[in-house]
């Protein structure tokens, strides 16, 4: 460490209070634009919920209302943590993949002497890998590692020392996948906030620091995932002829998968050109949207499938009464770390800005021992 | 004191377990009870106890073994709070049999939480019933005996296990059944234990 960077006083009080450290004008147009949708949509789905003579199958109410109603209480909770710092809107990322994750686990049976390694996957690697991203790029190196390399050593390591052998690659996968999904991929939605981006600069044509707030990036995400769910839907019912695999979900269509890239495309372009949220170009933005897209119809293709393995489709009776969080989230799952990473290739500047000051280790950020000058 | 640790204690216990309570073809109910259930976990009677509602909660009381909840502070402060009736299953004596013991405890108030098998079972599978399930239903014909099918707590806490894993599971309650005039007492357990086994499919 260079003695000349003083360190600054710890000041408790600089943890909470509100800050705008991540909103700015334009991406509060485009929160408050998805919770007025979201709200329009639960209370017109509470209205055909009461007419019992309409034409709709209540089933589909249903499960429309269950949607709608987790989604809207995510994006009320999203907007009242973005007005917070930055580790508040980690903090609630954290919460949503725990809850997925103990879904997850809960839906597929593993066996008696692998609880020592889901203790340590649930109490240890999952918050840690939040931890991680809420401290900030400095780790980025350790949290893009962490559960794909040292956790697939760690889990087969840690259940064939406990002497079980029984279907023991199978064990060590489900729990393997269950991080990888839940916790893993969901992680790289709040590290969205704590990339520096850069954006493109038509008139001199050079990359120069982006001035947005990192908000916008996340929030194109959830709102394009949500958009394109529900399009998918849509074209499902309106066009679908060519089902994709029977097995897995009957209802889900070539027809729709197509629809809902290209509506989320035009929708993204239509985002960037009149929200203008994110550094990308308006067709920068247009291909994102596709890929997450996608991304997000191949998470629920996904899903779908490990519950039809598990011969639970909509809930099981342990998932009753719970939010069915994974179900919710599983576009959200898959299309996150391409985004992430896609966006980091093209937009994220090896060099850092120059009022950055030089990275320090987290240790002499905390302890500031004798020996280290 | 135990108006702040009960509820972090059912706060704990619901957290831990993700339990959600469904009662099948019954409902919840003030009348005096004897939910029986599948054993599998320490935490069966404190989950359980937990997930009923607040008013039922304050009138059940969950029988358990007093060698295990009076092992140590943490689990005899535990036990206090959720109002245990701890019955020793060693040196039972003639005029004190657990039965007389929970029948004098529950007056005409209390609902009980049994666990029939006797011990937790180390499979997961459900083992056979002693006989203290009828012979609370001969002496108490008034009580309505409750079928109470307990699902992947054994996961959350298996046998020998100390620190839990927050996963979910469900609690079902089937309809009460009771003592048929003339029934002998094997095939009264019999019928009890299939009452919670056909709850596992419902």
């Amino acid at each position: 460490m260079t003695p000349d960077v003083p360190i600054p006083p710890l000041n408790p009080f600089a943890m909470f209070p509100f800050s705008s450290q991540l909103l700015d004008a334009r991406a509060v147009v485009l929160l408050v634009a998805m919770l007025v949708v979201l709200a329009i949509l639960a209370v017109v789905g509470q209205v055909l919920r009461r007419r019992p003579e309409s034409a709709i199958d209540p089933d589909i109410i249903r499960t429309f209302n269950n949607r709608v109603s987790a989604w809207l209480m995510i994006a009320a909770i999203l907007t009242v943590t973005m007005t917070m710092q930055r580790w508040v809107t980690v903090a609630f990322f954290g919460i949503l993949s725990f809850w997925a994750l103990r879904e997850f686990i809960a839906m597929t049976p593993t066996r008696r002497a692998d609880h020592r390694t889901l203790l340590w996957v649930l109490l240890f690697f999952a918050p840690f890998q939040y931890v991680m991203v809420g401290l900030g790029l400095e780790w980025y190196g350790l949290y893009t590692v962490l559960i794909p390399v040292y956790c697939s050593l760690f889990i087969p390591a840690r259940i064939a020392f406990t002497g079980d052998t029984k279907r023991f690659l199978e064990r060590t996968a489900k729990i393997q996948f269950g991080l990888l999904i839940c916790v893993y991929a969901l992680s790289h939605a709040p590290a969205l906030l704590y990339q520096n981006y850069q954006q493109w600069n038509g008139a001199t044509d050079r990359m120069e620091p982006w001035s947005g707030k990192p908000a916008g990036l996340l929030l194109f995400l959830i709102v394009i995932v949500l958009f394109s769910d529900a399009m998918h839907y849509a074209w499902d019912r309106l066009f679908g002829k060519h089902v994709i695999a029977e097995s897995v979900n009957p209802t889900r269509t070539w027809e729709g998968l197509l629809g809902a890239a290209v509506m989320a495309a035009i929708a993204g372009m239509l985002l960037q050109l009149l929200v203008n949220v994110t550094p990308f170009t308006w067709y920068g933005a247009g291909l994102m949207a596709l890929l997450i897209s996608v991304m997000g119809s191949s998470g629920n293709m996904t899903i779908a499938a490990i519950k039809r393995d598990r011969g639970v489709k909509e809930h099981g009776t342990l998932v009753q009464g719970h939010a069915g969080m994974l179900d919710r989230i599983d576009s959200v799952c898959f299309a996150a770390p391409i985004f992430f990473h896609v966006t980091r290739y093209f937009l994220v500047g090896q060099q850092q800005p120059p009022d950055t000051p030089p990275a320090t280790g987290m240790l002499e950020n905390f302890l500031h021992l004798p020996w280290m000058g | 004191m135990k108006q702040i640790s009960i509820p972090i204690l059912v706060g704990l216990a619901k957290f831990f377990s993700g339990a959600t309570l469904r009662w099948v073809d019954c409902g919840p109910d003030k009348c005096q009870r004897v939910y029986f259930a599948n054993h599998t976990s320490h935490l069966d009677a404190l989950v359980l106890w937990a997930s009923l509602p607040r008013h039922l909660r304050q009138l059940t009381r969950p029988v358990a073994a007093r060698d295990y909840w009076t092992g140590g502070p943490v689990r005899r402060y535990v036990s206090s709070l959720f109002n245990v009736l701890l019955i020793d299953r060693e040196n039972v004596r003639a005029h004190s049999s657990p039965i007389d013991q929970m029948i004098r405890e529950i007056g005409t108030t209390y609902s009980l939480i049994v666990f029939p098998e006797g011990g937790r079972s180390p499979d997961g599978e459900l083992g056979e019933f002693k006989s203290g399930l009828y012979y609370l239903g001969k002496k108490r014909p008034d009580l309505e005996l409750m079928p109470v099918y307990i699902d992947n707590l054994n996961r959350v806490m298996p046998k020998g296990e100390v620190l839990p894993i927050p996963l979910l599971s469900c609690i079902t309650v089937g309809p009460p059944i009771w003592l048929e005039a003339g029934e002998g007492k094997n095939d009264f357990l019999q019928r009890a234990r299939q009452k919670v086994l056909d709850l596992r499919e419902t």
